[in-house]
């Protein structure tokens, strides 16, 4: 029994609740959730009316699935599963995308959804849906809950499973008579499920024979993924990289695990990860891969990623070892504590000067430039830029998915961890502005900027009004080039320029929208005001919203065409 | 201009010259070959409790395993249940699918047997134009005749999948009309323990 727990029992004196919703919002305390995120519907509402009586935080959401992206940024920024809550059927399929899209990206999230009572499941009862059945493949375990004395037990454990190990998201379907049902048990303290065994230390001959080879290597590179910072083991990958001078490259999920100003920062690789980013992957003979799951975006064709390389993979999830990319060294266990391990056993550090000279060569052989003449619409490359250099490194960036999310990525200095917060494994349209509000409410210290495109910040625009009530300060920055960029930009690389459903000249103002709302709105077209406008909208105290014309022309550069080798990377379009 | 870069073009880059093979793996003189497909049967210890079936034949579904059949019954452990597969795959394959049932919160264990005891029963349903014939050969695959109705004879019989295979392309000759197959079910042979975890003692 946990220590708050044993308190409120003495304090009651009772191992009773008054109701299954009780002990699943008594789960919830128990296992320290401050914030939850949700929409009010028949079959959930014994739960909040339970939640009437508690101090957990609600944020009431536009949309659920814009309640299971707040709840998945906040997970990302605190590291403790967020949670969110939608009634049964409509409310339930509501919440898919944003379940599928924390499933794609490890993100700690338990979601509960209300269920038809059940004597009613199986008759296609009103607002019913097969919730557990729907979520299963996109949840590290989705539970049904049909005895009211250990629902609040489902509920710790289904939280506890969400944290725990490699994290991901967990759902409890929770049915109306089980919610209903007076006089349960009390709860236990949240515990993992005990089928699911979380290894720790990886096993030691593989570590002697991975610094071996690490030692020995003369092209030596660390590829940190999300799980590096999921695992908490920034410290340990930063120390071991410049303590043996091992050049770094991140995956899209892993920026932010290392300094991005530090020379041996080679930051992102990939489909538009930075060409040295890409050169280094190609030509390096031994890479350490920690926390990821070798993403097609990140390996392009298998048959050319690292193509020289012995592969040393640490993961805490034994089924990604090999799963998409042989793995000569297989390292099962935390992030942190393999790191420790290796950095144990290395006799020495890998003699590779010559190939930190390569490494900077190639910074400057390909460096991320852009153009950007006084008088042409602005760049959005620029705009990025402006923002980070005027915020401090803690700021939090949120965005939707396309090239804005890419220029976002590329142009923006990432020097912290959990301050870049994207829909990278589905690439959720509409994630930047759900994300904003959840990153912020998690953070609400630190600041919070979403940069989103015109196609997706119309997909889940009515968070603004949540945005407003909550009187959130947090700035989304539309880079507004009156299409879905990313299809246009494609439809002129593969499809000889045909722009069939791509171009959007018919979007709404956005400032005007912003300001219907209750927002602030600012329309940005001028690189004058590029600095006022962001110092305006950053001072404004509540949402604010910049509607901000950029050259329709940009593309995103460099481009590693999909199925194609790393290293013939794009820096325009004639290079596809 | 849109987003033009400056740097070497893709053709002026040095390139390495190693490969991977579809599975990732390095191609070098050994492992230049392609892992060949096998047939493997795996031992799952799971709960036995509604939708841990949909549950791991979802999972065979949207990963794309080659399932050859799976059988699923109670264990002499309470709550328990086994279920075998066999499974067609790659070596990495076998280990990705073994990895992947792992991870479900209802498997508690997951074992390759090699050397299994394997049985499966079949209902075979042939004409009764020749019923000494049948018998024969019902007789010859440790088989027995448990329905004959006007018209046909059921057989009943267990073997191994390929026994059963031989046996059925056997009955041909009298007509095989119907054909119900369960799957393999299997053990580990001797005293060696299929699959089990710390939660079960006596399975
Ligand atoms: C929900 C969803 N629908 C469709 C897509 C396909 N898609 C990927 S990028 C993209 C364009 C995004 O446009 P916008 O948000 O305006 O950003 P831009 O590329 O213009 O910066 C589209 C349609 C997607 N990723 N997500």
């Amino acid at each position: 029994m946990s220590e708050s727990e044993t308190e409120r029992t003495t304090e009651k004196g009772d191992d009773t609740l008054p109701t299954g919703a009780a002990s699943v919002v008594a789960a919830l305390e128990d296992a320290g959730v401050e914030a939850a995120f949700g929409v009010q519907g028949g079959a959930i509402m014994p739960i909040y009316d339970a939640l009437y009586q508690s101090d957990i935080e609600h944020i009431t959401m536009a949309h659920e699935q814009g309640a299971a992206h707040a709840a998945d940024a906040y997970g990302a920024v605190t590291g403790d599963p967020g949670v969110c809550l939608a009634t049964s059927g409509p409310g339930a399929t509501n919440l898919v995308t944003g379940i599928a899209d924390a499933d794609m990206d490890s993100e700690p999230m338990l979601a509960l959804t209300g269920q038809v009572a059940t004597d009613m499941v199986g008759n296609d009862a009103f607002q019913e849906a097969d919730t557990t059945g729907i979520t299963r493949p996109v949840t590290k375990a989705s539970y049904f809950a049909s005895d009211p004395d250990t629902v609040g037990d489902t509920v710790g454990e289904a939280f506890a499973l969400a944290r725990d190990g490699r994290q991901g998201p967990t759902l409890v379907d929770l049915p109306k008579d089980v919610s209903n049902t007076e006089d349960v048990a009390r709860p236990g303290p949240a515990e993992g499920p005990e089928t699911h065994v979380v290894p720790d230390e990886a096993d030691p001959d593989e570590v002697s024979r991975a610094a071996h080879a690490l030692a020995n290597a003369e092209r030596p590179v660390i590829l940190a993924g999300g799980g590096v910072i999921k695992g908490d083991a920034t410290e340990e990958l930063r120390q071991f990289a410049v303590d043996h001078g091992v050049p770094v490259v991140t995956t899209m999920p892993g920026v932010g695990a290392f300094d991005e100003t530090h020379d041996l920062a080679m930051e992102m690789a990939g489909m538009h990860g930075t060409g040295y980013a890409n050169m280094a992957i190609t030509h390096c003979d031994v890479m350490l891969a920690v926390g990821t799951r070798f993403d097609d975006r990140l390996t392009g064709g298998v048959d050319t990623f690292a193509p020289e390389a012995e592969i040393a993979h640490v993961d805490i999830d034994a089924s990604e070892i090999s799963k998409n990319v042989h793995a000569d060294y297989p390292l099962v266990g935390d992030a942190s504590t393999v790191l420790r391990q290796l950095d144990d056993a290395l006799p020495r550090a890998p003699d590779a000067e010559g190939w930190r000279d390569r490494c900077l060569h190639w910074k400057e052989e390909y460096p991320m430039d852009y153009d950007a003449p006084e008088d042409d619409p602005l760049k959005p490359q620029f705009v990025v830029e402006a923002f980070s250099e005027a915020t401090d490194d803690d700021t939090i960036v949120t965005t939707g998915v396309g090239q804005h999310q890419m220029w976002a990525v590329q142009y923006w200095t990432f020097t912290e961890p959990r301050t870049w917060i994207s829909s990278h494994g589905l690439g959720t349209m509409g994630y930047g502005l759900p994300a904003a509000i959840g990153a912020k409410v998690a953070a609400p210290e630190q600041e919070v900027v979403c940069f989103d495109g015109d196609g997706s910040f119309l997909m889940t625009v009515q968070g603004l009004s949540v945005a407003v009530r909550e009187n959130l300060d947090l700035t989304v920055c539309v880079l507004n080039n009156e299409a879905v960029g990313m299809v246009r930009q494609w439809q002129d690389a593969f499809f000889e320029g045909r722009r069939m459903a791509s171009e959007y000249p018919w979007g709404p103002d956005f400032a005007t929208l912003a300001e219907a709302f209750g927002a602030k709105g600012f329309t940005l077209d001028d690189y004058d005001e590029v600095a006022d406008t962001i110092q305006a909208a950053r001072d404004y105290d509540g949402p604010s919203v910049i509607d901000c014309h950029i050259d329709p022309r940009e593309d995103v550069y460099p481009m590693v065409a999909s199925g194609g080798a790393n290293g013939l990377f794009a820096l325009q379009e004639e290079h596809l | 201009m849109t987003g033009e870069l400056p740097g070497p073009a893709p053709e002026e880059r040095p390139h390495p010259s190693g490969r991977r093979n579809k599975q990732g793996i390095r191609i070098d003189p050994e492992a230049e070959s392609e892992p060949e497909v096998r047939r493997e049967v795996l031992s799952a210890l799971v709960d036995h409790e509604p939708g841990v079936l949909a549950e791991v034949s979802g999972l065979f579904a949207r990963r794309q395993f080659n399932i050859e059949s799976l059988t699923v019954g109670p264990t002499a452990a309470e709550g328990l249940a086994r279920m075998t597969i066999v499974v067609e795959e790659t070596d990495p394959g076998v280990e990705q699918v073994k990895r992947q049932l792992r991870k479900l919160v209802p498997v508690h264990a997951v074992r390759e047997l090699d050397a299994a005891t394997e049985r499966e029963l079949a209902l075979i349903k042939v004409g009764d134009d020749d019923p000494a014939g049948v018998a024969a050969v019902a007789e010859m695959y440790g088989g027995e005749a448990v329905e004959a109705g006007p018209e046909v004879v059921t057989v009943e019989l267990t073997g191994t999948e390929a026994e059963i295979d031989a046996a059925v392309e056997a009955f041909e000759r009298f007509g095989v009309r119907e054909v119900a197959r369960t799957g393999t079910a299997a053990l580990a042979g001797g005293t060696e323990f299929t699959a089990y975890d710390d939660t079960t003692t006596d399975d």
